[in-house]
């Protein structure tokens, strides 16, 4: 049982301080967590740390590869919003 | 255009002094406040281009982005913080260990003898990062203790920290406050992170609200700086930021910069992608001549990025990298040769300084503006004949803009980055702002592009009536004229505040600043 962190990590460091487990590696091109020594915070937080603080969605997931924060949970843009914005971008 | 200098500051203070919640508010109080204090403050903030727009012609700065971790997401930010080609708060190219902020720090100020701050403003939260920031703060103070040492935070982590400022004889924090209400802090914060839970809404933005206000008075009490920086959101809280200009003054805080929101969806941030507009130069200005009845207002704010290396406006973080400042050999005699240069350029300011305060035989030492509107500031001694009656009876409020450098006219009209923007009336000249643009004469073969770049000038120019340049060439000349605004080259190298004064009273014997039509019609 261990969280990951995947490639969208803007190694900003605000989960390794938290990590009751240490298991928060510095490591590039993003962070890592160590899948021996996490524990998803049981027994230590109600919610694990590191996906409390990170800002970006979907940077932290599960074992079922399930993001902690889906898209538009952190900054309130309704992915549909994303996608024109995105869409509209790229025509200019 | 007699609404826009009607400053509240000037209309008289009610007799019985201290009459409502917004205590020393008035003109006579603050003058009085300032007059007390001026000593001390002048002395802290001559120096600091942030904190004196006087000393933003002379002093340099530069920001350490030692601190990636935020404790709080705002809707302007976006925590992708690595474009070269963006300036605004919270960008960064890269990010730096405190003992390379400190290398950094120390190369930067061997370079450029105006450097005088130290300043910690992210990309993240400082005070999310309390071991980087104050690990900097110590290597620095240690190797150059002439340089000042200035943070700037969200806040919510502020009051645990206040003890650790002090200690660090930290004596300039900035604290962006956007609100005061929670219905409205909701609109512009989606979270915070807080005693380990991740808090969303009006919930957050409660506990945060109430953490700036305790930081704010924690550190008055301590007697350490205080500026306030609001972000301009237009619908959101642009009329709330009043009420938050008049609180954080009653509570102590020195100076207030309300700035505007920068918002484009290709910065991917929440307002960005959501439509959210900005506010217009003019809105802008509004509501900072609105908030200064209140409160000193910082009119010369660059909104600088979080890496900002130089004088404000002109960023020289690119001659700085890590790969160059770990090549360069910082010995002892080195570092005090830096010193030397350093102390040598702060005693010509100095000199030069006391010079302009001799000429202008002011009643009182006038050397620092204290971003006190300038119908208090030193300018008064120049116009002792307009004092007792209203400003701008006999001429309206004209913008003039500045290509300036050091405080003086001095730039090429096609070689100015950005105007200063000055509103001159009777009373003298007051800065309210900047205008950015792009250059128009790069001098080299893309000047056929050069047509496109002007009429972009020109727009950025929108109000202004005069521009005041060192020299301009024949085909801008022309085209400004043509858009209704004056180039003047006739004062290079003067004072900014003297040249724009001698135009707003050639106007006015040309019968230039009668109330214009359109106006009267508004009125």
């Amino acid at each position: 049982m261990a969280l990951e962190i995947i490639e969208t990590c803007v190694n900003c460091w605000a989960c390794a301080p938290l990590c009751p487990s240490q298991a928060i590696v510095e490591a590039r091109p993003h962070f890592l967590i160590d899948a021996d020594k996490c524990t998803e915070c049981l027994g230590d937080f109600a919610t694990p740390q590191c996906a409390a603080i990170c800002p970006i969605e979907g940077a932290i997931v599960n074992e079922l590869n399930v993001a902690l924060n889906p898209p538009g949970s952190l900054t309130g843009i309704p992915p549909a919003r994303w996608a024109q914005a995105q869409r509209e971008i790229a025509a200019r | 255009m007699e609404n826009i200098v009607a400053h509240p500051a000037i209309t008289p203070p009610p007799p019985s002094g201290c009459s409502s919640g917004s205590c020393g508010s008035t003109a006579a109080q603050m003058n009085g406040q300032l007059s007390q204090m001026s000593e001390d403050i002048r002395r802290r903030v001559q120096d600091h281009p942030c904190y004196s727009e006087e000393a933003h012609h002379h002093f340099a700065r530069m920001h350490a982005a030692v601190a990636p971790a935020c404790n709080i997401q705002c809707h302007y930010c976006n925590r992708k913080y690595d474009c070269a080609n963006e300036s605004r708060p919270g960008v960064v190219s890269e990010l730096l260990m405190p003992e390379q902020a400190v290398k950094k720090t120390l190369a930067v100020a061997a370079a450029i003898p105006q450097m005088s701050v130290l300043g910690i403003a992210g990309p993240g939260d400082p005070l999310a990062n309390p071991e980087r920031t104050f690990a900097t703060f110590r290597g620095l103070a240690e190797k150059a203790p002439d340089i000042k040492l200035c943070v700037s935070t969200n806040g919510l982590a502020l009051p645990e920290a206040v003890e650790e400022l002090a200690k660090h004889n930290i004596d300039h924090v900035t604290i962006t406050i956007n609100c005061v209400d929670p219905d409205v802090g909701a609109k512009i914060y989606p979270w915070i992170f807080w005693k380990n839970q991740r808090i969303f809404g009006r919930a957050a933005a409660e506990i945060l609200i109430a953490q700036q206000q305790k930081g704010l008075e924690m550190l008055v009490a301590k007697g350490i700086l205080v500026k306030v920086n609001s972000v301009m959101i237009p619908g959101v809280n642009d009329d709330h930021l009043k009420e938050v200009s008049r609180i954080v003054k009653a509570k102590g805080a020195f100076l207030h910069n309300v700035m505007p929101l920068i918002a484009e969806a290709e910065h991917g941030t929440f307002y960005g992608v959501m439509g959210q507009r900005s506010p217009s130069p003019e809105e802008l200005k509004n509501l900072q001549d609105a908030c200064e009845g209140d409160m000193n207002m910082m009119r010369h704010c660059r909104q600088c990025r979080a890496d900002a290396v130089g004088l404000l406006g002109e960023d020289r973080g690119a001659e700085f990298t890590m790969e160059k400042v770990e090549a360069m050999d910082l010995s002892d005699e080195f570092l005090a040769e830096a010193l030397a240069r350093r102390t040598a350029l702060r005693e010509k300011v100095a000199a030069e300084r006391a010079a302009k305060q001799a000429k202008a035989h002011a009643p009182q030492p006038a050397v620092i503006t204290l971003h006190r509107p300038a119908q208090k500031s030193a300018l008064a001694g120049r116009h002792v004949a307009t004092e007792g009656r209203p400003a701008a009876t006999e001429g309206r409020s004209v913008l003039m803009a500045v290509a300036a450098k050091g405080g003086l006219v001095a730039e090429h009209f096609g070689h100015a980055r950005e105007f200063l923007i000055y509103e001159v009336t009777a009373a003298g000249a007051k800065l309210v702002g900047h205008r950015k643009t792009d250059l128009y004469c790069s001098g080299d073969e893309s000047c056929g592009e050069g047509e496109d770049v002007l009429a972009k000038t020109i727009r950025a120019l929108e109000g202004c009536e005069v521009v005041l340049c060192a020299k301009i060439g024949y085909e801008p000349w022309g085209r400004l004229e043509a858009a209704g605004i004056q180039p003047n080259g006739e004062h290079p190298l003067e004072e900014i505040e003297a040249a724009c004064d001698v135009v707003w009273n050639e106007m006015l014997k040309a019968g230039k600043l009668a109330p214009r039509q359109t106006e009267k019609q508004v009125a």
